[in-house]
């Protein structure tokens, strides 16, 4: 029962719209003007002293996002963004570029230290919470990585794991190979943007036959107030090799919106597997709708060699609208697809969130179990497509989305589309809403808990397949988070 | 990617904006036909831009709208039985005799007494998007109404059979109304054929009184039309049950849309229906539920068997509105694709806003199970006629649901003679 226990305290400890993470951070800094431009973006391409074909490819990505339209089909509703009013660079004025920790302002350290983040190796060695596991982790703060860990121990073993900004001076061929070669400029309005003005992300490249000795991770806050975040980041698993990488994210609380377009790359290739987790905490706004993310991401994986396997996993609990459908594109012959979700959504919080999992290949297969729960006035849609190409015989999916709803006032929507070309494909799609049984909750009452802590142990129990598929160190956070994002909205 | 593309009318856009202006007031309706008018000139023909429409591109599809077919003559043939023709789109025959209760009424008799009320129940659709039911109400100008006393049980099913006269292809478009009084039961049957090539925009708006009970069956025939858009448009009151089946055998384009509100508690909507598609016939079913009361019921259960370079496409979307709580809702999809070249486009939707409900969907597209096939093989029956029993065995788990049994035969026979047909 501890961890009912645990779940309970936290859900008193904290007021309604309690973000742990909300506080900011004091932290000189670096910014470009206000607004987008053609020099904007070759500002941001000068600061990252970047060779020339990337500042042509921005520019590009910049002609065509300025002839898109911003998308209107999800089920969101927003003020419209003002692309001008927003900083499209902000960095630490103290770290211009990751540098040794010791030389890092006191006051990121101090941040991290808070946010639960061990950036000294030392401290990070002893594990976390005495798991004896390592994780190396690549702090991005605004726009720049101030940080990234076990780089040394990494490259003993051939892996790449640096800030993007680096990789296209160490390792360009790479990046020029790979960058783009998933989610194209043109993909969409976000895609587009992100293109043009990416500051910085991670970069990870693990040689033939490596297994990546340990966890990679990436933490992104935003701490400066109107700056909008768009990193990006490019993930190769040559051939045979595995990589689980873990990706995390906060913000400060503040009334305004904050814009966050993200854009991920995941590249696998023969017999390799890419495992890729996130807890998405954003700041969601306050209880009246006010202030929070607006959190549009593009991710997308492409199985490109035989036998390879893309999982994602996702924990969505934060931002005041999410815009995200992490994808597989599976072109492999008998490559994997693996989708695992549990979207929160409490307050006046917006997500429309899903996957795309595009059979190209033969005997490819795919799997797909999302979990939504919509509490307060939220509202929570999951949207997925799932294609079977002409040639893709073989294609197999399984689909399963849960959707619970506690409290009158929310909305939890399903829209899949399962679309197939191909005869031998076998898709299986199945998806219950429903609320928390009047039965289940009498029956832990009987046996002596409260409402709340009956609706935690039932939720708990709900999006369990999906946690199991988390690396140990995210599944107690989720827990954590599950509990507290559904705080107040019981009985 | 999504550039701004300036809107450019097509052929079949201007043709069909030119028969809108050419046709006079038409007095009592004019107000709602002019909304009409005015949606079908900013939104045009769907598009797969249109949400509800992205698998089935009409704007696409329908290249050129051929002429509206000429009024026809005012004479009204008296027929055996409770048979309505509607022939080009204008009541052309009606029952001789109606039974006691059962009032059956051209439209453009009831249009011309600019009844207040009935010209209101005959556009509900005011505040929808669907620009082809905007069509249909601005350019149809004849149809039925069928209206049942309250209590009264109609046991003969009301056969609507649509069909087109001879010669150069045409257009017709129809509205019909059918007015189910308290406790009242009928069974409604609409079959639609063509003598001369044509294009088809027909709309049946249906309202059920507390308690009352329909039973719909809309059926093709080997005469069915090329471009067929069929819109069902229903309000299910209190205790009431709409009950509708769709039989698609034939046509090159058929779209077949539902829009079922359920107005009153306790009401049960059941929408079922098999396609048999081959060739490079499209077929598309589209549902939109809606439970704007608690305690409603709504039961969907759609098969789709495709050979040939045909495709399927069924979108099925439930939405439950604030306060529509102990909502059950279950939906089923099932499609067998029989060939290389078939397709199958499944999209079931939920959009739920109360939270004490039970609502839930499943969806398949696979082949025959090589198991199965197996198994009745090693039973001696030879390969074709085993994938027969298989596939017959699964239409006839939906259209097991059809009430009325001649109709449940034809289909059964229909369904017989397609599988022949295949091997």
């Amino acid at each position: 029962m501890a961890a009912v226990k645990e779940t309970v305290e936290r859900v008193k400890s904290v007021d309604v719209d309690a973000y742990k993470y909300g506080f900011s951070s004091d932290i000189a800094s670096d910014k470009a003007p206000k607004g987008l431009n053609e020099d904007i973006v070759r500002f941001i391409s000068a600061k990252k002293g970047e060779p020339a074909w990337l500042l042509e490819w921005r520019l590009d990505a910049y002609k065509r996002w300025l002839t898109m339209q911003e998308p209107n089909w999800a089920k969101v509703d927003y003020p419209a963004i003002d692309y001008q009013d927003l900083y499209y660079y902000s960095a630490p004025k103290s770290t211009p570029g990751p540098k040794s920790l010791d030389e890092i302002d006191p006051e990121i350290l101090k941040m991290y230290d808070k946010l639960g983040i061990p950036l000294r190796e030392r401290e990070a060695l002893l594990g976390i919470e005495g798991s004896g596991r390592r994780v190396a982790v690549d702090a991005v703060l605004d726009s720049v990585s101030v940080a990234t860990t076990f780089k040394a121990e990494l490259a003993k073993s051939g892996v790449i794991f640096c800030p993007i900004s680096e990789a296209v001076h160490s390792h360009p061929e790479l990046v020029k190979k790979y960058l783009g070669s998933v989610v194209p400029t043109t993909d969409n309005y976000f895609a587009a943007l992100n293109s043009a003005v990416f500051s910085d992300g991670s970069f990870v490249y693990i040689p033939p036959g490596v297994r990546c000795p340990m966890e990679l991770s990436t933490y992104f806050r935003i701490n400066e107030q109107n700056t909008g975040q768009f990193e990006r980041t490019l993930i190769i698993a040559d051939k045979g090799s595995y990589v689980s990488y873990l990706e995390g994210c906060t913000a400060p609380k503040r009334d305004e919106n904050q814009l966050h377009a993200a854009v991920v790359e995941l590249i696998a290739l023969d017999d390799s597997e890419i495992k890729y987790s996130t807890v998405q905490n954003w700041y969601p706004g306050d209880k009246d709708g006010k202030g929070g993310i607006f959190n549009f991401v593009t991710k997308r994986g492409d199985c490109r060699g035989a036998r390879s396997k893309i999982s994602w996993t996702q924990v969505e609990t934060g931002s005041a609208i999410t815009w995200k459908y992490p994808s597989c594109i599976l072109r492999g012959d008998s490559s994997r697809g693996e989708f695992y979700s549990i979207a929160i959504s409490n307050g006046r919080q917006q997500v429309d969130s899903g996957t795309k999992m595009l059979h190209l290949g033969k005997n490819t297969s795919s799997r797909v179990i999302s979990k939504g729960i919509a509490a307060g006035r939220s509202d929570n849609t999951y949207r997925g497509r799932i294609f079977a190409h002409r040639k893709a015989s073989g294609a197999r999916n399984f689909t399963n989305c849960d959707s619970l709803l506690i409290g009158d006032a929310c909305g939890a929507h399903t829209v899949p589309y399962i679309e197939s070309r191909n005869p031998s494909a076998q898709f299986e799609h199945e998806a219950t809403t429903s609320k928390i049984s009047e039965d289940q909750l009498f029956y832990c009452m009987q046996r002596g808990l409260s409402g709340e802590e009956a609706t935690a142990l039932i939720v708990n129990g709900f999006v369990r397949d999906v946690l199991q598929q988390l690396p140990m160190e995210f599944a107690v956070e989720a827990q954590k988070l599950i509990a507290v994002s559904l705080e107040g909205s019981v009985g | 990617m999504n550039p701004r593309v300036a809107q450019i009318k097509t052929q079949a856009e201007t043709s069909l904006a030119e028969f809108f202006s050419a046709r006079a007031s038409t007095g009592a309706h004019e107000a709602a036909r002019q909304k009409a008018v005015a949606l079908f000139a900013e939104k045009g023909l769907p598009h797969r831009r249109v949400e509800a429409w992205h698998y089935t591109d009409l704007r696409n599809l329908m290249r050129e709208a051929w002429p509206l077919a000429a009024p026809a003559a005012a004479k009204v043939a008296a027929n055996d039985g409770l048979r309505v023709d509607i022939v080009d789109g204008a009541c052309a025959g009606l029952p001789r005799a109606l039974p006691a209760g059962l009032t059956i009424r051209a439209l453009r008799d009831v249009l011309a007494k600019a009844d207040a009320a009935l010209i209101a129940q005959l556009f509900p659709e005011a505040g929808s998007h669907d620009s082809v039911v905007a069509l249909n109400a601005g350019l149809a100008r004849d149809g039925v109404v069928v209206e049942t006393a309250a209590g009264v049980k109609i046991d003969t099913p009301i056969e609507l059979a649509f069909t087109t006269g001879q010669g150069a292809p045409r257009s017709d478009m129809s509205r019909c109304l059918v007015i189910a009084g308290a406790g009242s039961s009928a069974t409604i049957i609409e079959t639609h054929a063509s003598a001369a090539r044509a294009q088809r925009n027909s709309a049946l708006v249906c309202w059920l009184g507390e308690g009352a009970g329909v039973d719909h069956v809309f059926e093709t025939t080997d005469a069915s039309p090329e471009l067929h858009v069929a819109s069902l448009i229903v309000d299910v009151g209190a205790r009431a049950s709409f009950q509708s089946f769709g039989f698609i055998a034939h046509g090159d384009l058929l779209r077949r849309q539902c829009f079922i509100r359920q107005s009153g508690e306790y009401a049960k909507i059941g929408l079922r229906g098999v396609c048999l598609l081959k060739g490079k016939q499209h077929a598309d079913t589209t549902l939109a539920i809606e439970h704007a009361v608690p305690q409603g019921e709504s039961r969907e259960l759609f098969k789709h068997i495709i050979m040939g370079e045909a495709s399927g496409v069924y979108q099925g979307k439930v939405l439950v509105r604030p306060g529509a709580q102990k909502t059950d809702g279950g939906m089923k999809s099932q499609a067998l694709l029989l060939s290389d070249d078939a397709a199958m486009y499944n999209k079931p939707e939920l959009e739920i806003y109360a939270d004490d409900v039970v609502c839930g969907h499943g969806a398949t597209i696979g082949e025959l199970d090589a198991d199965q096939v197996f198994y009745l093989m090693s039973r001696g029956l030879p390969k074709a006629r085993a994938e027969g029993v298989l596939i017959e065995a699964f239409a006839r788990e939906a259209i097991e649901f059809v009430g009325n049994e001649t109709a449940r035969a034809r289909f059964e026979e229909t369904l017989s003679a397609w599988l022949e047909a295949r091997s």
